[in-house]
């Protein structure tokens, strides 16, 4: 890629450093890595150093610092791809591609990666190859596809396994993705026209009207972390600012979730006039939708929708007609990172810098996105909102329980035969969803993600709800064959080792050692002390800065709460030392380099 | 108080720098060899135990099979173990080399690095059996036998030192004011 190309795109963006998000994803998705030249040319065009574009650069897991392959293959790593053969599939890659996950073929063709969940868990194995998705990969289609790439076929002459259900078959996103819907309650039921409530609900209700029925719904954020909707778009309304912003989340990181991703696909509409709503509420003039990476194949399709959405009056200049309501959204893509869909490293990814969380407070509804007031919601909340509006806070208030109003969109996957997606009101117990989903012989159910808890068969009579079980949706199912230990809470601790920012000391080194605690009691070197010690230091999380990091120590925290047993049984008992530090193992390698026979 | 403890002090990969710290608590040594008795150190070079000690003082990490063998020594005779200084705790210095295949190390060290590239012209290794074998990578005392205390710092203060051995010759509770656990 020649300066003259660099220089282009920086400019595409007015030179504005806060956009250097998007330059990197152009230059990324142009050239297939970000060239080392890039890097000096982005800093001098925007008026920054080569530090700065640097640490934003080597913070995103999709940001490559060397050329990637012509075929660049992202396979999902997390714990239910595994679950799904993922193993096999990943060996095929490597026997048939010649090289190994890490690595660039010789010839510089295809280039093979891990990847944390892609938001697919509901048909796994799946892969993003150049940005496209391919699910339920098997080791013959893995063939097919390698094979295809050596002919140099296009990327949708490797799609051959046809296009998903809805709108995945649409001419603007021709994935293969599948929707997978089991259960549709009233945010996902079809009762609703674009535009409806911009049209006509507005016409009767003030700004701080609308508040006022958002409040009266009791709803809460759906992203997870349940703060009163209402309430956020009241603090937003009342902090002064010269100008406003509403973001909608949609970075969808948790392992195991992907409920944003059908409403993406299939409810954009609602979604968009969900934050037109919330600018009307709060008085924003500007939006965004940030978006996680690995749905990037949406990103032409929902550019269509915002462009039919403007056409239509719903976006635009006094919207719906009324009078001074400008308002106007624009796609923000992230690069991979987990972190970010907390809210702060959400807007510090917004503006181009790494995802670390900020401080808290000031909270994002005083200071948020340019240190404007921001309101930040999640796809599914603003989409509910709007149904909240339509039919009213009243009717929102019969659905659900007493503290935990409406419903949750869960996002089930694992061992049940009918993973998907499950609107259902809050209050249902974990059985009752064990049994919708087909789920038989089960051991555990992580609920809420990794972060969530891990429950076993005696707590399956617990309710989903706010003061029970909360969840973001996240629902992931194991039965009786899994290995709860090596399987899953090895799995998750390798991904928050992965995913942490770094900022935090504990959330940097904690989790790291906490596995190597775990892999010392799976290899049989654990004593009672490990188990003690694990407890402890897991403890020392809760002073990281974001509710993420905090939450990073769960997967131990909770398989040890759930499933002490599982621990207990693997520790050496009357030991009270050992740290299977073995002389002879240690001292091979040295000896080999000097040529000497090891004498212990 | 009945009877002398008995101390034990050793280096293992470390520079001595700690032990110059422990030699920094100035006049104080004069009250120390009031309240305890040295048995195996580099302060009196005793080589080897020649009875139970109640405190062993560990400074430096565990980079070589001999490291190993002193360390143990130590457990089996100090009722109580103390990694002093962050070699000890943590592998410190000689620990940068943990990132580099011990290959690669033996090659600059021996072979290739300025110092040695045109001194070494038959490549000698270093494999005489007498010698300590290197391990796979330096580690922390802990990572090898149970420690029971550690001091930080590079090297740990000598108000550090001398307010925890006191504490732990005395049986008191150690006082640790803001300063001296505030490190930046």
């Amino acid at each position: 890629m020649d300066i003259k190309r660099v220089e282009n795109i920086v400019a595409n963006y007015n030179r504005d450093k806060t956009r250097l998000m998007d330059m990197l994803i152009d230059i990324q998705t142009e050239a297939g890595y970000i060239p080392a030249g890039a890097i000096p040319v982005i800093a001098k065009q925007t008026d920054t150093s080569q530090a700065y574009v640097e640490q934003t650069v080597s913070f995103y897991h999709f940001f490559r610092r060397e050329p990637s392959g012509k075929y660049t293959v992202f396979l999902n790593s997390s714990v239910v791809a595994n679950m799904m053969g993922r193993d096999k599939v990943a060996r095929t890659f490597e026997e048939e591609a010649g090289c190994k996950f890490g690595e660039v073929t010789e010839d510089g063709l295809i280039g093979l990666f891990d990847t944390a969940c892609i938001g697919m868990s509901d048909q796994e194995p799946a892969a993003l190859i150049n940005g496209k998705v391919f699910t339920r990969l098997t080791p013959f289609r893995v063939r097919e596809i390698i094979r295809n790439m050596k002919k140099g076929n296009s990327l949708d002459e490797l799609s051959t396994s046809g296009y998903g259900g809805g709108k995945n078959a649409s001419e603007l996103i021709r994935a293969e993705v599948r929707n997978n819907v089991q259960r549709q309650g009233p945010v996902m039921e079809n009762d609703y026209t674009p535009g409806t409530v911009l049209r006509e609900k507005l016409k009767h209700f003030s700004p701080d009207e609308v508040i006022w029925e958002i409040k009266l719904s009791e709803i809460r954020g759906r992203g997870g972390a349940g703060f009163p909707t209402g309430l956020k778009w009241e603090f937003c309304r009342r902090a002064r600012g010269e100008k406003k912003y509403i973001f909608c989340n949609a970075d969808e990181g948790e392992p195991g979730t992907f409920k944003d991703r059908v409403l993406l696909t299939e409810y954009p509409e609602l979604m968009f006039e969900g934050m037109t709503l919330a600018a009307y509420a709060v008085g924003a003039s500007e939006g965004i939708l940030y978006i996680r990476y690995e749905y990037k194949y949406l990103e032409n399709y929902l550019k269509h929708v915002l462009e039919k959405m403007r056409q239509q009056n719903l976006l635009g200049k006094n919207i719906a007609g009324k009078e001074g309501f400008d308002f106007d959204i624009r796609i923000q893509y992230g690069a991979g990172a987990y972190v970010c869909g907390e809210e702060s490293a959400l807007l510090e990814s917004a503006e181009g810098k790494r995802g670390e969380p900020r401080f808290k407070p000031p909270f994002p509804v005083e200071k948020g996105y340019l240190g404007y007031p921001t309101v930040i919601n999640n796809v599914e909340t603003l989409c509910t909102a709007v149904k909240i509006m339509q039919f009213g806070s009243e009717w929102y208030r019969s659905l659900g329980t007493q503290e935990s109003r409406g419903t949750k969109i869960l996002s089930i996957s694992g061992d049940c035969r009918y993973p998907g997606i499950y609107e259902m009101e809050w209050g249902y117990s974990v059985n009752d969803i064990l049994d919708m989903a087909g789920a038989y012989d089960v051991q555990a159910v992580q609920v809420g993600g990794p972060s969530g808890s891990l429950i076993g068969p005696d707590e399956f009579d617990r309710i989903i709800c706010y003061s029970d079980l909360a969840t973001g949706g996240s629902f992931i199912i194991f039965n009786n064959t899994r290995d709860i230990l090596k399987d899953v809470v090895m799995n998750f601790m390798e991904f928050f080792i992965e995913e942490s920012c770094g900022s935090c000391v504990p959330c940097r080194n904690i989790p790291w050692l906490l596995k190597q605690k775990l892999e010392k009691i799976l290899q049989g070197h654990g004593v009672w002390k490990d188990i003690e010690d694990m407890e402890e230091w897991a403890g020392m999380m809760r002073i990281n800065r974001c509710g993420l990091g905090q939450t990073a120590a769960n997967p131990v925290v909770s398989s040890l709460k759930n499933f002490r047993a599982l621990y207990e049984e693997k520790i050496q008992k009357g030991k009270r030392f050992d740290e299977g530090f073995n002389l002879e193992k240690a001292v091979i390698e040295s000896c080999e380099a000097v040529g000497r026979t090891p004498l212990i | 108080m009945n009877k002398r403890k008995i101390l034990a002090t050793t280096s293992l990969a470390g520079c001595f720098g700690c032990h110059m710290s422990f030699l920094d608590i100035d006049e104080r040594i004069l009250d120390l060899i009031e309240l305890v008795e040295f048995n195996k150190s580099p302060i009196d070079d005793i080589k080897k135990f020649t009875k139970e000690c109640d405190i062993g003082l560990i400074e430096g990490g565990v980079c070589n099979s001999e490291n190993v063998e002193i360390l143990k020594e130590f457990r089996k005779h100090c009722k109580i173990l103390v990694s002093f200084g962050e070699c000890a705790i943590m592998g410190g210095l000689p620990a940068l080399r943990n990132t580099i295949p011990i290959e690669e190390c033996i090659r600059e060290a021996y072979l290739e690095g300025p110092s040695v590239s045109d001194s070494n012209e038959e490549g000698i290794l270093p494999n005489d059996e007498e010698l300590p074998m290197l391990l796979n990578k330096v580690y922390p005392c802990h990572e090898i036998v149970k420690i029971d205390y550690f001091l930080p710092g590079c090297p740990p203060r000598a108000d550090l030192i001398w307010e925890s051995l006191y504490a732990l010759i005395t049986e008191q509770e150690i006082k640790l004011p803001y300063e001296v656990i505030k490190y930046d």
